[in-house]
């Protein structure tokens, strides 16, 4: 097995021992690439019939090539998709201009997840975020436990060794599952491409410039680059020196900004 | 091409520097991208601190302010020869859970000692540690040479006082390291203030490591789950010994019975003929019925049955175990409830006191040797002959709180 196929088979593993666990789960699929490559893992861990709900958390101001996307695959591959909106907040004209970054975010992400946890019963939620991203993922663990107001508890994390995780929650609790952990942004490229899997074309290249993270139209700002294949890409990832959520507005208001979105049930 | 990997942890005492050579290696090797740097410099400048390396893995708001480690991290570097994942673990024995949940993940250890405090009771502790769990290739580094004038024979001193402790343990470090993280001394590149040193580097030392190597075993395929997909049902799961192909006769460990492999299942993979070790696959069998999660589809020599499991255990949770809990036994995908019957002997890897028998609790960070009952049997194998089947988790309210090898069966 090549490095790839070790990442790949961890993931499987994982996210197949979440839905032992907890029927009464589904995945957030944000449509950028990570959670397009977690899943991906999904269909592989399933057989391509995933037997859980696929969450998109729309904001109202995301792209609309994410959208066009989204609904493409969704069809394609047969997905059980469910689309969270605060719409309270939305029809409020809550957004990034208005207050903080941070009071956006928590509302129409974290709140939208709120309420679609509410309204579904959810015990357990599949991420696809990465140790790489940022110092605050970087202490992530597989299976994360997340009380009622959402609180991670950072300082008390439950020991996770040899695959065996925790494996209960209280009534009002539930599970963040984050079998994407250890692949790093240029595994996810390149496991992109030996996989041929389908990414939204805002990271390629349009007059010289690309996305490297996506999220909300207002807060995403593209970086400088000619790429326009998945190979190009890679190759401008293995010397670039600019971290991947340079362009990412919310993570900049403070330095602690990112901990406390987490820390409130951020993604 | 996908390079290379290891992962490797970095432990040790409370302050003897795991940080600052993490920062060191980054920062030698040009992996610290420059926006990190002046948030790290910043950060540290709101603090009335000098630029504090340490801040790369301490992102936490707690951790940078009480100047600790907390919890573990993981942070990626690489060499033109291949990528590390650096896993950072807490030195303080309260969050001894944190330690083991990195180490657990590691491949390789580089184990710190300062130059000056010398063995601490940390140092024991984690040693002891990464004996438990099984790593082999270690590297020592001693650490802050500058603070003891780059002194050959306080090298010398600590370095015989380690091996003695690691021997004691069975372990035979790999490389034995005088540097200073702080200055770099030997950690890309050799130092013109050791010239009495002529071995490697840290890093020519890491290159050396290699990944876990596969071995020849037996197949160990333990049922994760059973999947009906299209009218056919699939029994999903891990191959964490040997290899299994198409067509193969295997065991049903558990029921005691032969049967044969029909198929391997994997997503878009047309009839596929073999699996090796570490693949999540599907597989099915002629005879598969009653076969469930915890079941061992395997070959001979066969794991073991027993109720009743010897194991070395250490203790997570920062809650005593006493006697006559009820706790459940996890090892692969089996669980069982049972209780440990009998505390051999516990003491703690830090201090060298003297080992207590036929305990009747044992406290938070200690290890002991203990016999576990369970309510139905379960398949083992010892630790050295297959690790992945004779290690095992005692999992309390859901949670996992110790962890154990079966040194024999």
């Amino acid at each position: 097995m090549d490095h790839l196929d070790q990442l790949e088979s961890k993931s499987i593993y994982i996210i197949r021992e979440a839905y032992y666990r907890f029927k009464d789960m589904a995945m957030l699929w944000s449509v950028g690439k990570d959670s397009t490559t977690l899943l991906w893992l999904c269909r592989k861990a399933f057989f391509g019939k995933i037997p859980f709900p696929i969450i998109h958390i729309d904001t109202g101001y995301k792209f609309p090539e994410m959208y066009a996307f989204r609904d493409r695959l969704a069809k394609e591959w047969g997905l059980n998709l469910i689309v969270g909106r605060n719409e309270e907040k939305i029809k409020e004209g809550m957004g990034p201009f208005k207050g903080s970054k941070l009071e956006c975010c928590n509302e129409l992400k974290t709140n939208a997840l709120k309420q679609v946890i509410a309204r579904y019963g959810l015990k357990a939620i599949l991420l696809g975020i990465r140790r790489d991203e940022h110092g605050i993922r970087a202490k992530e663990r597989y299976f994360s436990p997340r009380d009622t107001q959402f609180k991670w508890n950072y300082e008390d994390q439950p020991a996770e060794i040899w695959d065996q995780y925790k494996s209960k929650v209280e009534e009002e609790e539930h599970f963040r599952i984050h079998p994407l952990l250890h692949f790093t942004e240029l595994d996810v490229w390149e496991y992109v491409r030996r996989e041929n899997i389908p990414i939204v074309e805002l990271y390629f290249t349009r007059d010289g410039k690309r996305f490297r993270s996506i999220g909300c139209v207002p807060c995403c700002s593209p970086i400088e680059s000619n790429a326009s294949t998945v190979d190009e890409i890679i190759e401008e990832l293995k010397i670039s020196k600019t971290p991947e959520r340079a362009g990412r507005a919310q993570d900049k208001e403070d330095t602690y900004t990112m901990q406390k979105l987490r820390a409130l049930g951020y993604m | 091409m996908t390079e290379d990997s290891l992962k490797f942890v970095i432990v040790g005492h409370v302050d003897h520097g795991k940080s600052t050579l993490i920062g060191r290696l980054l920062y030698d090797t040009n992996s610290l991208p420059q926006e990190k740097f002046e948030e790290i410099r910043a950060t540290s400048e709101i603090l009335g601190k000098e630029v504090e390396f340490a801040f790369l893995m301490d992102a936490l708001k707690e951790e940078r302010e009480r100047g600790i480690t907390i919890d573990t991290a993981q942070i990626f570097f690489r060499t033109p020869q291949r990528t590390y994942v650096i896993i950072d673990a807490p030195g303080h024995k309260e969050f001894i859970k944190n330690m083991i949940t990195g180490a657990s993940q590691a491949e390789a250890a580089i184990l710190i000692v300062d130059a000056h405090e010398g063995v601490r009771e940390q140092t024991r502790r984690h040693g002891y540690l990464l004996s438990m769990l099984g790593l082999g290739q270690i590297c020592v580094v001693i650490n802050k040479m500058d603070l003891v004038d780059n002194s050959q024979e306080r090298f010398q001193d600590v370095k015989d006082d380690i091996v003695r402790f690691l021997e004691s343990l069975g372990i035979t470090p790999s490389f034995v390291i005088p540097i200073s993280a702080l200055r770099g001394d030997n950690v890309a590149s050799p130092s013109p203030n050791l010239p009495w040193y002529s071995g490697p580097t840290v890093l020519e030392a890491l290159a050396t490591f290699e990944g876990l190597k596969i071995q020849e075993r037996p197949l160990r395929f333990p049922v994760q789950d059973v999947y009906r997909v299209d009218g056919k049902e699939i029994l999903v799961g891990r191959v964490e010994s040997g290899e299994v192909k198409k067509g193969q006769g295997v065991m049903v460990a558990g029921q005691g019975r032969e049967t044969r492999v029909i198929s391997i299942e994997k997503f878009l993979v047309d009839a596929p003929q073999k699996a090796q070790c570490g693949e999540s696959i599907g597989l099915c069998l002629l005879e598969q019925q009653g076969v469930r999660r915890g079941e061992v589809i395997a070959s001979r020599p066969l794991p073991r049955a027993t109720d009743t499991v010897r194991g070395s255990i250490f203790w997570m949770e920062n809650l005593p175990y006493r006697k006559g809990e009820k706790v459940i036994f996890r090892c692969v995908t089996q669980e069982v409830k049972g209780e440990i019957l009998e505390i051999l002997k516990k003491y703690d890897p830090a201090s060298m006191e003297e080992k207590e028998e036929d305990a009747r609790e044992i406290l938070p960070a200690e290890v002991a040797e203990v016999v576990i009952r369970l309510e139905r049997p379960v398949l083992v194998d010892s630790f050295s002959f297959i690790p992945e089947m004779g290690r095992f988790v005692i999992e309390m309210g859901g949670i996992p709180v110790a962890g154990g090898i079966i040194p024999e069966i």
